[in-house]
C-alpha cells in the first residue's frame, strides 16, 4: 500500500516534470524540472529495493550530471531561449505524432510483460546480506573486467574534456603597459562612475546622477540592464538600455513621490528640469527645491 | 505494480525522444536524452525486481557510468562549438548539409 501511494504520487511528479523540462522555453528552467525527474526516480529506485542505486542516482546525477549542465548554461549563456523558427516546415508537428505514436507503442508493447508472482528481490540479496555487499558481490566478481573498463572509460572522458574545452592562446597576452595605453587611447580615461545608491537602495541597477541631476548611463554595467519589463528580454541595443537605465531611476524617484504624497517626477522631467536650471542664470536654487 | 513502472519509464522515455525531436537548444536536447537514459534505468530497476536477480541493478549501474562520462564530453563539445559559432541551437550547426 505504501509503495501504491508513493509511486502514484511520484509517479504524476515525475511526468509533470519531464513534460515541463520539454516545454519550458527557458533553459534553466528545464534543468530545474530535469532535477526533479532525477530524484523522484531515486525515490522510486529506493521503493524497488535498489537503495545503492537511489544514492548513486542522486550523487551521480543530481549532484554531478546537473550541476554540470548548470554551469555549462552559465557559460553559454543563461538567456540562449530556443528559436520558434521552424527550419523543416512541419517538423514539429510531425515529431510530435511521431513521438506520441512511439509512446502508444512502447506501452501497449511493454504493458503485455508477464508478471509471475509478487516480484521480489530477497531471495537474492540474502545470501550476501543486503543489497550493497550483494551489488558488491557482482560487480567485482563476475563484472570485475567491465568495472576495469569503465574506468578507462572515466580517464578517457576527463582527458577528452579537458582537450575539447582547452583554448590555446593566440595572441600574447596583453601587458600592463598596453592596458594603460589602450585605456588612455580609449575614451575613458579616468575609471567609470559607481552605480547611484541615493542612500535608499545599494542595488547596482541603480543609475548615479550626474551633478547636473541627469541619469548617468556609463554608471550602470550594461549586461546589469534591468530587463525589459514586459518582454522579459535583456536589453541588447544600446537603446534599450538606455530606456532600462532611465526606467529604474524614474522608479526610484516615484517611490518617495507617492509616500510623500507629492507629484511624481519622472526621469524625464528630471532631465528637462536639469537643462532649464543650466540655462537659468540662478542656479542656486536648485538645492532648495531638492530639499523641499 | 512491476508493469505500472515499466508504463511510467516508458510515459518518460518518450517525452524525453519528443524533446529531443522538437527543441532546437543543444543543452536542452541532451537534457532530454538524459531523461531517456533514466527512463531505461527505470525499466532495468523494475525488470531486477520482477526477475528476482540483481543483474537489472547492476547494468543500472554501468548505464550511470557511461550516462556520466557521455556528459561531460558531451557539454565539453557543445562548449567548444559555442565557442566558435556563438550559438547552442542545433540548426545552426549545419555546415556538413551542403
Amino acid at each position: 500500500m505504501g509503495e501504491q501511494i508513493t509511486f502514484w504520487v511520484l509517479a504524476v511528479v515525475s511526468v509533470a516534470a519531464a513534460l515541463g523540462l520539454v516545454f519550458n522555453r527557458k533553459a534553466v528552467y528545464s534543468a530545474i524540472m530535469l532535477a526533479v525527474v532525477m530524484l523522484s526516480l531515486a525515490a522510486l529506485y529506493a521503493v524497488q529495493d535498489a537503495p545503492f542505486l537511489a544514492v548513486v542516482q542522486i550523487i551521480v546525477y543530481t549532484g554531478a550530471v546537473l550541476m554540470l549542465f548548470l554551469f555549462v548554461l552559465m557559460l553559454v549563456g543563461v538567456d540562449s531561449s530556443d528559436s520558434l523558427v521552424e527550419t523543416i516546415r512541419g517538423q514539429r508537428f510531425l515529431a510530435a505524432v511521431v513521438g506520441l505514436g512511439f509512446a502508444v507503442l512502447l506501452i501497449l508493447g511493454i504493458g503485455n510483460v508477464l508478471v509471475v508472482g509478487e516480484p521480489s528481490l530477497t531471495a537474492a540479496t540474502q545470501e550476501a546480506g543486503g543489497n550493497v555487499p550483494a551489488l558488491a558481490r557482482l560487480i567485482f566478481q563476475r563484472h570485475v573486467f567491465a568495472f576495469e573498463v569503465t574506468s578507462a572509460l572515466l580517464i578517457t572522458a576527463a582527458l577528452g574534456a579537458m582537450v575539447l574545452a582547452h583554448r590555446e592562446r593566440t595572441t600574447p597576452r596583453p601587458t600592463q603597459k598596453d592596458l594603460a595605453r589602450a585605456r588612455f587611447l580609449g575614451p575613458q580615461p579616468t575609471p567609470l562612475p559607481g552605480p547611484g545608491t541615493y542612500a535608499r537602495h545599494n542595488a547596482v541597477d541603480m543609475p548615479a546622477l550626474l551633478p547636473d541631476g541627469s541619469v548617468s548611463l556609463l554608471s550602470v554595467n550594461p549586461t546589469l540592464a534591468r530587463h525589459e519589463v514586459e518582454g522579459d528580454t535583456p536589453a541588447t541595443t544600446p537603446e534599450a538600455r538606455e530606456a532600462a537605465v532611465l526606467l529604474v531611476a524614474a522608479e526610484d524617484r516615484e517611490e518617495p513621490a507617492a509616500e510623500a504624497g507629492e507629484e511624481t517626477r519622472t526621469a524625464g522631467e528630471a532631465e528637462a528640469r536639469a537643462e532649464a536650471d543650466a540655462e537659468a542664470p540662478a542656479a542656486a536654487a536648485r538645492p532648495e527645491e531638492e530639499t523641499k | 505494480m512491476t508493469t505500472h513502472y515499466l508504463v511510467l519509464s516508458a510515459l518518460l522515455f518518450s517525452i524525453g525522444a519528443i524533446g529531443v525531436l522538437i527543441r532546437r537548444n543543444a543543452i536542452v536536447v541532451f537534457m532530454c536524452v538524459e531523461l531517456m537514459l533514466n527512463a531505461a534505468n527505470l525499466a532495468l530497476v523494475a525488470f531486477a525486481r520482477m526477475h528476482g536477480n540483481l543483474d537489472g541493478q547492476i547494468i543500472a549501474f554501468f548505464v550511470m557510468v557511461v550516462a556520466a562520462a557521455e556528459v561531460v564530453v558531451g557539454l565539453a563539445i557543445i562548449v567548444t562549438i559555442f565557442r566558435t559559432r556563438r550559438s547552442a541551437s542545433v540548426d545552426d550547426v549545419n555546415l556538413l548539409k551542403y
